[in-house]
């Protein structure tokens, strides 16, 4: 049966391509960002995924206003980076594996998590950073994709109880794959940040501190909060912590942190990295 | 037709809801065109006309004249969509910040970091 070996968890901030292309990674702005990567890189060396899961927001590629899905799960056999308006350098293309995808679709109706199938999907910056990030370099990856979307864009949102309870699906899923193959996790955006309004350039340390101590150990906990309330604490765009809950979900009951890094600011977000894992895994990372 | 339930406020915080989606479709259809490059370069020749194409409201045209980030957004435009034509006036999200928030770039760069204090 497929195992959850791991989750990844990190902000998605497009600047990060950027410093990513220009090689700044030791820069002083942005090694304090990056830097939350090395225990990853080591953890992955002996921890090598057949299949990588990831949470995300689409960010205005695949999905407009006049159709919005709320909860969106890939099927295709190739994700492609593309354009997102700004022209900049594309990712690599990722394969994808519409068998899990499907047998994920399957199971997550029969749990009456009534989702939108896509057998054409982009990625954008939302996936491809985190990829680059956790395996730099790369041209071609040995792991095979499947994307779940989360809308965060037009409200009303999903409630991160939902979003909690969409992750549990996927993790019963994975259980029940019947291949003997090892699944990675990865939760991308936020933590606390706005764009828009008078209110642009919030965050909330006291937020985000609330939400990485929870949750491993008490995902419910976060769920206190409706995706309002999240609005609120942690800006317009904060509310992309609901990719990082259902991730968490997506990871089974016990689960430990292994890595934590937080920094203020990286653009105009309070950004995270953290890599979780079952509470029975060994660790050196 | 506005929604009936009454509306949270989140102070200086716009809630992109049905409302706003409805009223903002002209706006946001145009920013996503902009995912492709011709369409870039077809607001870049003729603004007047590209806008006129997707028939922007008087008052989405108005805020996209004056690169007026909370009109565009009182108009029912959505960040995630403005961002892409943020992008081709060479505005970042620093850029914009400072805009909305009636700051120089300086100060609100300057914003941001003294958040790190919290930590
Ligand atoms: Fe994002």
């Amino acid at each position: 049966m497929a195992k959850v070996i791991g989750g990844i968890f990190t902000s998605h901030v497009p600047a990060i391509g950027g410093a990513i292309a220009k090689g700044l990674q030791d820069d002083p702005y942005w090694k304090p960002f990056f830097d939350g990567f090395h225990p990853i890189h080591a953890w992955l060396k002996d921890n090598r995924p057949d299949y990588v899961v990831t949470f995300s927001n689409d960010h205005g590629l695949n999905f407009f206003l006049d159709k919005m899905p709320t909860f969106a799960v890939g099927a295709a056999a190739q994700y492609d980076n593309a354009d997102e308006g700004w022209g900049l350098p594309l990712f690599n293309s990722v394969p994808g594996s519409p068998e899990l995808s499907w047998h994920i679709i399957n199971t997550l109706v029969e749990e009456e998590l009534d989702i939108v199938t896509c057998q054409e999907m982009l990625i954008d910056h939302a996936l491809s950073i985190p990829l680059e990030l956790a395996w730099p370099n790369r041209r071609t990856y040995d792991f095979k994709l499947v994307p779940v979307g989360i809308n965060t864009v037009q409200h009303p949102l999903p409630s991160p109880k939902r979003a909690l309870a969409l992750g549990r699906a996927v993790h019963k899923a994975i259980e029940s794959w019947p291949e003997d193959a090892k699944v990675l996790i990865f939760g991308t955006g936020g933590l606390s940040h706005q764009l828009d309004g008078e209110r642009a350039g919030f965050m909330n340390p006291d937020y985000d501190r609330f939400c990485l101590d929870n949750l491993p150990s008490n995902p419910d906990a976060l769920t206190r909060h409706s995706a309002l309330d999240i609005v609120e604490l942690s800006g317009s765009q904060g509310i992309e912590i609901l990719n990082w809950i259902a991730a968490r979900g997506a990871m089974g009951d016990w689960v430990r942190e292994a890595s934590r890094n937080y920094h203020i600011p990286i653009s105009n977000t309070a950004a995270a990295t953290v890599l979780m894992v079952p509470e029975d895994a060994l660790v050196s990372a | 037709m506005q929604s009936t339930s009454a509306k949270r406020i989140i102070p200086g915080t716009p809630v992109f809801d049905g409302d706003a989606a409805q009223k903002g479709y002209a706006i946001n259809a145009m920013c996503f065109s902009f995912n492709e490059a011709k369409n870039r370069q077809a607001f870049l020749d003729d603004e007047e006309a590209y806008c006129a194409k997707f028939k922007l409201t008087p008052e989405q045209r108005e805020a996209v004249r004056q690169r007026n980030v909370l009109a565009m957004i009182a108009a029912g435009g959505n960040v995630y969509y403005l961002a892409k034509l943020a992008g081709i006036f060479g505005l970042n999200v620093q850029d914009l910040g400072a805009q909305q928030t009636g700051k120089s770039v300086p100060e609100f760069k300057q914003m941001l970091l003294d958040q790190a204090k919290g930590i």
